[in-house]
């Protein structure tokens, strides 16, 4: 399978088999494109009336040797290699989402987590409880030597001192077990202070930092149990803790809803903050709630990404650039064909904890206690619904099979599939589509780079 | 074969380490920026 696309001016081919990503000139990318719809000689025939007939013989010769070379029309054998995605067994656990704390200290209305309360009640986990994760975690982990924890909430920040104490805790059980944690932190900012950057900057591999952009976006939703807006707070804490940053990573996060569909200029003014490091993601709602993104907002949310991408070319040669999580790409030294298969791991080797210790496949589900999956002392009891999960691949999800883009998502999120279309093995067609399109433009944007080397 | 119409930007070859590829030891993405979608492609292998 192929999918050839032209941005920006560069007329691109993916050979999604192989991964190989070609940059083509017009000629060659007409021929690719009959190529398998029309026999060669009425191809040279047709092509040859607007290109000079040897013109269309070497392009021709070109675009047959890519095939020869396997980079073209490639035919992979993943599926019969890869069986269910994951070689290295099913009871592994390598990463663990903490929500330490059920209560938050924002009342955004748009949060997929219900106001930190995840529809249930207030509740912060205790220090003893994220001890048992931790040693759940270590004891579940097999072979695996990097294991992840995220201190997510709510707000993790109502907390503090018992992710200092985890961390702590943690940290004194790597030489013996031979592990290595990597601690993320996703905060809203407003209870950052010296104790929270100096401990933060030392300890957390990532941070995440809720921005959504210009004041009016960020404040329209991001606001106190009183109704004020938190920009004014937050955003001189969020420069201080990523001025003082010398190790590890950050990203300034956002949300886009449909009142900002020009949310280009919300990640142009983050960037304008000095922050370099940025993600925005469309919101996550039922769709019916007023600020959901709707059919109509896709073909500007599309132009969105297209201008981001011009943009950032742009900002790069001027020597101000910025990196957009969702363009950011290796294509050299990116997953393997294993991770590309199986994709985040949620319900196997990525669980979310609560503050009572209960087990979740992963933070969006939190939520449903359909989904609840054992706890941290028992480990995971419903073997059936780990089964499930670890079926949840690409190859499993009947809409990916002709979808060019599968091994860039893995068939992407499991439980956003499941609010949409109430399976775990659907797809949301919506993210989907948002999703092939920042491929694309990620994709257009290696193309100028190579160009421009 | 030299090509004179196509670059071929430099990509992985999901064939070529496949013994030890899926070792697990890479970051799970929603530990990344994410949190509400899946994009493994952003996240990089530890054995390169």
């Amino acid at each position: 399978m192929i999918h050839s696309f032209k941005l920006n001016g560069y007329p691109l081919v993916i050979d999604v088999d192989s991964g190989s990503v070609h940059l083509v000139d017009e000629l060659v990318y007409e021929i690719i494109t009959h190529y398998e719809e029309l026999p060669k000689n009425e191809l040279v025939m047709r092509l040859s009336s607007a290109w000079p007939k040897t013109d269309v013989l070497e392009a021709l010769a070109e675009v047959e040797s890519l095939i020869d070379e396997g980079v073209l029309f490639s035919m992979g054998a993943h599926e019969q290699r890869i069986k269910d995605g994951r070689p290295a067994g099913s009871s592994i656990v390598k990463a663990l989402c903490l929500n330490v704390a059920h209560s938050c200290n924002l009342n955004c209305c748009y949060c997929f987590a219900a106001q930190g309360t995840y529809k249930g009640e207030q509740a912060l986990m205790p220090l003893s409880t994220g001890k048992h994760a931790i040693d759940y975690l270590v004891r579940h982990s097999g072979t695996r030597r990097n294991l992840e924890v995220d201190f997510f909430g709510g707000e993790p920040l109502l907390n503090w001192e018992m992710v200092k104490e985890t961390v702590h805790y943690a940290r004194s059980k790597e030489k013996e077990h031979n592990k290595h944690f990597r601690f993320t932190l996703t905060t809203n900012g407003l209870l950052i202070d010296d104790d929270v950057i100096e401990f933060t900057n030392r300890e957390m591999d990532n941070v995440v930092l809720s921005l959504d952009g210009r004041k009016e976006t960020h404040d329209r939703f991001r606001v106190t149990q009183g109704g004020k807006g938190c920009y004014d707070v937050v955003v001189p804490k969020f420069k201080e803790l990523v001025k003082r940053r010398t190790r590890g990573t950050y990203y300034i996060r956002g949300t886009y809803t449909h009142y900002n569909t020009d949310f280009l200029q919300d990640i142009l003014h983050i960037a304008d903050l000095g922050f370099d490091e940025i993600s925005m993601e469309p919101v996550v709602c039922p769709p019916d709630e007023p600020y959901a993104l709707t059919p109509e907002d896709m073909p500007l949310l599309k132009e969105q990404y297209e201008a981001l991408a011009r943009e950032m070319i742009r900002r790069d040669r001027e020597g101000k650039g910025f990196r957009f999580y969702h363009f950011t790409m290796d294509l050299e030294h990116g997953p393997c064909i294993y991770k590309r298969v199986a994709g985040c791991g949620s319900g196997t080797e990525y669980l979310a904890v609560t503050p009572t210790g209960d087990l979740y496949p992963c933070h969006q589900l939190v939520d449903n206690r359909d989904f609840l999956m054992g706890n941290v002392w028992e480990g995971v009891t419903r073997l059936d619904l780990q089964k499930s999960f670890l079926k949840c691949n690409v190859f499993a999800r009947e809409k990916c099979h002709d979808c060019w883009a599968k091994y860039y998502c893995s068939g992407g999120c499991a439980a956003n599939a499941y609010h949409v279309s109430g399976d775990l093995l659907g797809t949301d067609d919506y993210g989907c589509e948002l999703f092939r399109k920042r491929v694309e433009c990620a994709l257009m944007m290696k193309a100028d780079e190579a160009t421009n080397q | 074969m030299e090509k004179k119409r196509i670059v071929t930007l430099k990509t992985r070859d999901y064939t070529e380490h496949i013994e030890h590829d899926g070792c697990g030891e890479c970051q799970t993405s929603c530990q990344s920026a994410c949190k509400t979608s899946c994009g493994v492609v952003n996240q990089l292998c530890e054995q390169d």
